[in-house]
């Protein structure tokens, strides 16, 4: 349930970002989720795509700096609450967050990629209190 | 081992008498032989006489490289045409190249220096010493082959290039020394991996490394390649070619043979001779060269000089490894500022690498200093707030390095510009 996130280190000049989903767009690799982090000179943009290992590859290849981290990615459904819940559920446990972003699907629910320095006791936590997590399997052919 | 007890260990007292009547039995030749020198001499006021000892040496005039363009080819020489044996030539970056001669005894001197070199790196007669240098009107190849025949060590003079052909020489002869410039040996250090040689077919114990400035960190990065104790030459066509100094096994600085090349520092803005210990400008007089004796020659390479006794024995000076050169250094708030200090910063911190830039601008009559740093993949957090602590332990190390306070980028790899030779790392954008 551990997915593998890439981090790509973006420099803010005009054409940077185009270019990076030119390379992917190109071999065929699919965004599935992305965030960009930036401060005044540079951005760190995140993303979980298809073909994690491919992506890496090429990117390196080209020059990115890229990094591959683990973060876990939590299906919240589409009600009040329910993001206030599983984060209480994280807190009670002193799980920290480091950061977290998150894109909507077509079934009307939200998927939250989280990143932790301890990503299996949150999925431990987690799916003791029957939350759902996307498994590497179904995220990589989204 | 020391090649020649006497004068490498000799006390400093006495060293320094005998360099007094080497300057002026050397001053009075070029006053009797080369109309350049009488001439400056004369305008100062100067005769021969007037140089005694080593306490006269600040009353002479500077020698620069445009007085040696403006003598070219052999207006500087003192001995006519049947006393030059060799001449050897650099390739000027603009106009003439520089030329300089060799008596027969200068020939003698220069291998003698040479041998103390290699001496202090370890090598003896029952060595093989692949000479990788280029031969020709380079000083290094020959320089390095006439000191290590008189060490009676066994040379390859194979000179530079031709990888397949060192690899196969180094391997099949075994080599256990090798000299080329640094950068040449990191390249042959990465080729026997990739030929994949096996490591005990190489027999190579030691390098002798110069002829173009290189870092600690290529030194710790070539010793790990070719499993050897990596040695720094220094030297210049001006004054003799390499062998002006070298390291020892103590590795604090190269010893200068000042029995044959007298150093001193100056201040490059004022030329006042600055005392041991502080940063100028290096100056050579060659006092026992007879085709070709410079007073004062400004090297243009920044460094200081150390004159307390060495580990080693030696009592020779010890240079350390240049700093920059005159030519490169900036101007900026009123500090002087070196490209090279940055690399050390950057060197030492063990979350960066050597890849950079610096920018110096000019806005409302005020200077800044913008310095690019490429991030390094197996240093790039995903993280923001690390990258920023990075980016400002990067500027705050580098403010107390200079002394004036810049801007530091932190740029993707590869975006700075490298090059074999010289890498741009300077952009100067104020008006001059
Ligand atoms: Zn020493």
């Amino acid at each position: 349930m551990i997915i593998r996130q890439l981090s790509v280190f973006l420099e803010n000049r005009t054409g940077r970002l185009t270019e990076l989903t030119g390379i992917l767009s190109e071999n065929g690799i699919n965004i599935s989720a992305f965030s960009i982090a930036d401060s005044t000179d540079f951005g760190i943009l995140r993303m979980i795509v298809g073909k994690p290992e491919l992506a890496e590859h090429v990117l390196r290849q080209k020059g990115f700096a890229v990094k591959v981290t683990d973060v876990i990615c939590l299906i919240v459904p589409d009600k009040p609450g329910s993001l206030h819940h599983a984060l209480g559920i994280l807190s009670e446990n002193d799980i920290a967050i480091d950061y977290m972003y998150a894109f909507s699907s077509a079934e009307g629910r939200a998927t939250v990629v989280i990143r932790t320095a301890v990503p299996q006791a949150a999925i431990r936590v987690l799916s003791q209190h029957r939350l759902e997590l996307v498994q590497a399997g179904d995220i990589y052919q989204i | 081992m020391i090649w020649n007890r006497q004068y490498e260990c000799m006390e400093r007292e006495e060293l320094r008498k005998i360099q007094g009547e080497r300057l002026s039995a050397m001053v009075s030749r070029v006053w009797n032989t080369v109309p350049f020198y009488r001439q400056r001499l004369q305008e100062l006021g100067i005769e021969p006489g007037d140089i005694r000892s080593m306490d006269d040496l600040p009353k002479l005039p500077f020698t620069t490289k445009q007085d040696l363009r403006d003598n070219y080819p052999f207006g500087l020489f003192t001995v006519p045409q049947e006393g030059i044996v060799r001449l050897h030539a650099s390739s000027g970056t603009t106009g003439k190249p520089t030329v300089v001669g060799y008596t027969k005894n200068d020939i003698a001197m220069w291998s003698e220096v040479v041998a103390r070199s290699l001496t202090m790196a370890g090598v003896t007669q029952s060595d093989i010493i692949q000479v990788a240098y280029g031969y020709g009107l380079f000083t290094g190849g020959l320089g390095l082959h006439y000191g290590a025949e008189t060490v009676g060590a066994s040379v390859i003079p194979i000179s530079g290039g031709n990888t397949k052909k060192q690899l196969q020489l180094m391997e099949d002869f075994g080599s256990t020394v090798l000299a080329c410039t640094p950068s040449y040996a990191a390249f042959l250090g990465e080729a026997i991996i990739e030929e994949k040689i096996q490591k005990e077919n190489i027999k190579l114990k030691a390098g002798i490394f110069g002829a173009e400035p290189w870092t600690e960190g290529m030194r710790t990065e070539i010793e790990r390649l070719l499993g050897i104790k990596a040695y720094d030459i220094y030297g210049l066509s001006e004054i003799i070619g390499p062998g002006v100094s070298m390291e020892c096994r103590c590795q604090t600085g190269m010893h200068i043979f000042e029995d044959h090349f007298i150093p001193e520092i100056i201040n490059p803005d004022t030329g006042e001779v600055l005392p041991y210990g502080e940063l100028g400008e290096l100056v050579f007089t060659p006092a026992t060269k007879e085709a070709m004796p410079l007073i004062r020659y400004r090297t243009r390479d920044l460094t200081r000089l150390h004159a307390e006794r060495c580990q080693c024995g030696r009592t020779l000076v010890r240079m350390e490894k240049c700093v920059g050169r005159t030519d490169d250094m900036l101007i900026i708030r009123g500090v002087n500022v070196f490209p090279s200090q940055v690399e050390a910063v950057l060197l030492e911190m063990s979350e960066t690498r050597p890849h950079y830039l610096l920018t110096v601008e000019r806005r409302h009559n005020l200077d800044s200093l913008e310095i690019q740093v490429e991030v390094d993949e197996s240093f790039f957090s995903d993280e923001v707030k690390e990258l920023e602590g990075l980016r400002n332990k990067i500027q705050s190390a580098i403010g107390s390095m200079l002394g004036i306070s810049s801007t530091v980028r932190l740029v993707e790899p590869g975006t700075i510009e490298r090059s074999m030779g010289k890498a741009k790392r300077v952009i100067d954008n104020r008006t001059r």
